[in-house]
């Protein structure tokens, strides 16, 4: 009987986390417009997750536009459709590549270090230090964060999909000589505004809102140990990585899947 | 006090390039205003067959885009009506103007081509044009052209 009751304690064990992530999220939600009198708590998190995570997304995106400049135009000067370069290297990035790989490196840079954060706070008894003097650490401390990474994600992923485009541009007209006329001009006829541009931009603010909320989370839920705390990191970017993929097909298929 | 400011900076520069980009991808990649598919009147055309024509393909006159087609009906003679949506610049187009429905390259996506007629009169609001041209059908053709063979008596 050993190994069922095992199964089961364990499937208790996460069903109670789920519930605690769940009202955890809706207390930080109670908390947000706390934060209108205090902007300067924001901005200060906008700071340390937004601008501090912008060099790896600004690389990782020229890298990645580059990338599919130079793998598109392979695979399709076959089909003597190398004009449709600009129009691919859009559609992947604006749909795709832009929101997933962004909130991925947001996850592994800016979540991580979130996580560590809160955790190394619990784990020094800062947060009970808080508490002690009557100030509500959910929003002292959580709430500017969570809602820091809502707003950083989305402006993230558009700087990632802009400059991955010029990086497709800048090896597909400058290095490849496709044509920097068609280029564009395909691109903008078969690109739309609402199902391209603003689909992407409403994957990427559901991805913040799920990294953010795994992060801020598992930091607060850490065991208040060194080890913990190294868990929880551990976790948060695993997790929030495999929510990304999960809801990223969930979305996609809501948003594109009648075709 | 220095340091904090210099991290509002920071933060508002932040911003700003975020919304540089997402204007970029609006404006520039998505040429929205451009093509915007509200803004024009609209024109009835009605085919028997549309092949792969798709609501969002492009209008054009003389390769011109004009305009896009915002709707596809079937009315109760089982022709396919298609509503163009013609921007309102080209307001001057012949009532006879026809429609056919034509392939972008040899694999690429399917556009409605205006050819001015020589009326007077001009299309508004509401109006139908009289002549169109269905899309070419691949195995429409192929099954005219064996069908055609057997009865001449190979």
């Amino acid at each position: 009987m050993n190994p069922v009751r095992r199964l089961g304690r364990w499937t208790i064990a996460r069903i109670a986390r789920l519930g605690r992530a769940s009202l955890f999220l809706y207390q930080i939600l109670m908390r947000l417009w706390r934060l209108a009198p205090r902007p300067g708590l924001l901005i200060q998190q906008i700071y340390a997750v937004g601008v501090l995570t912008l060099l790896i997304i600004l690389v990782s995106g020229l890298f990645i536009g580059m990338v599919l400049g130079l793998q598109g135009y392979n695979t399709l000067v076959d089909f003597g459709a190398e004009s449709a370069l600009g129009l691919l290297v859009a559609k992947s990035l604006t749909r795709e590549l832009g929101p997933v790989v962004a909130a991925l490196l947001f996850a592994g840079r800016a979540g991580s270090a979130l996580t560590a954060e809160i955790g190394l706070m619990k784990a020094t008894e800062q947060l009970a230090g808080i508490e002690m003097m009557a100030v509500d650490p959910l929003t002292r401390i959580v709430a500017p964060r969570f809602l820091a990474g809502i707003i950083a994600l989305p402006l993230l992923a558009a700087l990632f999909t802009a400059v991955g485009v010029l990086g497709g541009h800048l090896v597909g007209v400058g290095l490849l000589a496709v044509d920097a006329g068609v280029f564009w001009s395909q691109m903008q006829s078969g690109m739309d505004f609402y199902d391209d541009v603003l689909n992407g931009v409403i994957k990427s603010v559901v991805f913040g809102l799920v990294v953010s909320w795994i992060a801020v989370f598992e930091g607060y839920d850490c065991v208040p140990t060194s080890e913990g705390v190294s868990r929880a990191t551990t976790r948060t970017v695993v997790n929030a990585s495999l929510a990304i993929l999960g809801l990223d097909f969930i979305l996609t298929s809501l948003m594109f899947g009648e075709g | 006090m220095a340091k904090q400011t210099t991290l509002e900076l920071w933060v508002g520069l932040f911003g700003v390039a975020g919304l540089l980009a997402l204007s970029m991808l609006a404006f520039k990649v998505a040429n929205l205003g451009a093509s915007d598919i509200s803004q024009g009147y609209r024109v009835a055309a009605r085919f028997d067959n549309i092949g792969q024509l798709k609501r969002r393909a492009p209008i054009t006159l003389a390769g011109v885009r004009i305009g896009r087609v915002s709707d596809i009906t079937i009315d109760d003679d089982f022709y396919a009506v298609v509503t163009l949506t013609i921007s309102d610049k080209y307001d001057k187009l012949p009532l006879d103007t026809s429609a056919s429905i034509l392939t972008s390259g040899l694999l690429g996506q399917q556009y409605v081509a205006l050819e001015p007629g020589a009326e007077e009169e001009y299309l508004k609001d509401g109006s139908e044009l009289q002549v169109t041209q269905s899309a070419l059908v691949l195995e429409k053709l192929i099954s005219q052209f064996l069908y055609g063979k057997s009865e001449t008596g190979n």
